[in-house]
């Protein structure tokens, strides 16, 4: 080969360039999400919008049927596959899931939990739960640019 | 290593039926999981207030003081998260006072009662029959709802401000910072509102939906009064039907949802 050393050594250098990434963060992979159960404390009736493995699969996609069943066709309802009727709003889901997207101060300032009153501690003081996953997978969810998370500050 | 015409034949039928049977064991599977949400359905709460055509009076007689606009225009402020960013051109106003002319800019009646022109009008979106707003709107991101009610959906609205030049009302605003830091006091109920996205009274579609009146009606003590046109019985429609009332720039052709009552304020002998 004409030039076959240099060549070869170029292209060692630039594979190993293209490679560099994933040698770097070798064995500094973030962990996986932890188990989910223990950042949900639940409520009394541990009962989900839908079952679990419809929710991780799907809640996206739930979530944006919510999000037009409400804005768009005003209907304020949702009745599960079980018969079970929720109502249409992301306080539904953070009644027992926290958003993490800021520290939660154990949920005292939590004015969803406020207004649970004596199940206070029903509510997840976790701030845990969506960022455990969405961190994990890079995705950054959307929900709060608009909707207050549960805490209610402002930042 | 070389096949027949025979067994070439053979060989490609069994693997079209391995990948036509592939592929119906996987859309069946499908089936399965979607059927799981197919029983889930939505509806309206039991609890909302519904109607076919709402529509609100504002009856200028109850309009007298500074205090009487203030309560109205706060409540507002208060439950909807509007920002105050302290100079005109970026104000967010959903419901506020204007003057005569501005609110009705006709002109035709040069001398009319000065007290009637002096009167300060509450304006707000006219939730308009014939929306130009929302034909104007490219996203689909503003609509008209059965109920009449001209809403707004964030999430679609791509901030290109055409519904604010197609409105005649000048009743959509424009976020054109991040409202977020400007709001005086929050409800953590009610959405805030992302820069760039236009928005403007929406009939308190959110409270309609619990059975609750719209907030500033509810602050008017009377002044402002909220019903259903297309019920002969409601008292917006009584109103509307038996006593002297205008609405805003009618010769647009938008037909208007807001009237205003003004039988009540020359004469004063109901007042």
């Amino acid at each position: 080969m004409y030039k076959g050393g240099k060549i070869i050594a170029a292209l060692i250098i630039f594979v190993a360039f293209l490679t560099f990434p994933f040698f770097y963060n070798m064995g500094k992979a973030n962990a996986g999400p932890e188990n989910l159960a223990a950042n949900l404390k639940q409520a009394a009736e541990p009962q989900c919008v839908e079952s679990a493995d419809y929710m991780r699969t799907n809640h996206m996609q739930l979530l944006n049927d919510w999000r037009q069943a409400y804005v768009r066709d005003g209907q304020t309802e949702y009745t599960n596959s079980q018969g079970k009727t929720f109502e249409v709003n992301l306080d539904t889901c953070t009644k027992c899931h926290s958003t993490g997207s800021s520290s939660n101060a154990a949920g005292l300032s939590n004015p969803v939990a406020n207004n649970v009153g004596v199940s206070n501690s029903a509510v997840d003081t976790s701030d845990q739960f969506c960022v455990s996953c969405h961190d994990y997978a890079s995705v950054k969810p959307t929900c709060w640019d608009c909707p207050f998370e549960p805490e209610g500050a402002t930042k | 290593m070389s096949i027949n015409r025979r067994q070439f034949l053979r060989r490609a039928g069994v693997v079209t039926a391995l990948g036509l049977g592939g592929s119906f064991a996987f859309t069946g599977l499908r089936g399965t999981v979607a059927e799981a949400a197919s029983d889930a359905g939505y509806k309206t709460s039991d609890k909302s207030l519904t109607a076919k055509h709402w529509a609100m009076v504002v009856d200028m007689s109850k309009f007298k003081s500074e205090d009487d606009i203030k309560r109205v225009t706060e409540s507002c402020v208060n439950i909807h998260n509007i920002p105050d960013f302290g100079n005109p051109k970026d104000e967010i106003m959903w419901i506020w006072q204007d003057d005569y002319e501005h609110t009705f800019s006709g002109g035709d009646n040069e001398y009319l009662t000065e007290s009637f022109k002096e009167l300060p009008f509450m304006v707000l979106c006219n939730h308009c029959e014939n929306p130009p707003c929302v034909k104007a709107c490219p996203t689909g991101a503003t609509f008209k709802r059965s109920d009449g009610i001209v809403d707004m959906d964030y999430h679609r609205c791509i901030g290109c401000r055409f519904c604010m030049g197609a409105c005649p009302f000048g009743a959509r605003s424009f976020n054109y910072r991040d409202p977020r830091p400007f709001i005086k006091k929050t409800n953590p109920n009610f959405p805030t509102r992302t820069p760039g996205v236009v928005e403007k009274c929406t009939f308190c579609v959110e409270r309609l939906a619990k059975g609750e009146i719209p907030a500033c009606v509810e602050a008017s003590k009377g002044g402002l009064i909220f019903g259903d046109l297309d019920d002969p019985n409601s008292e917006v429609r009584k109103i509307v039907s038996t006593k002297f009332t205008i609405r805003r720039k009618t010769d647009l052709g938008t037909q208007p949802s807001v009237y205003y009552l003004i039988d009540r304020v020359g004469g004063g002998e109901h007042a």
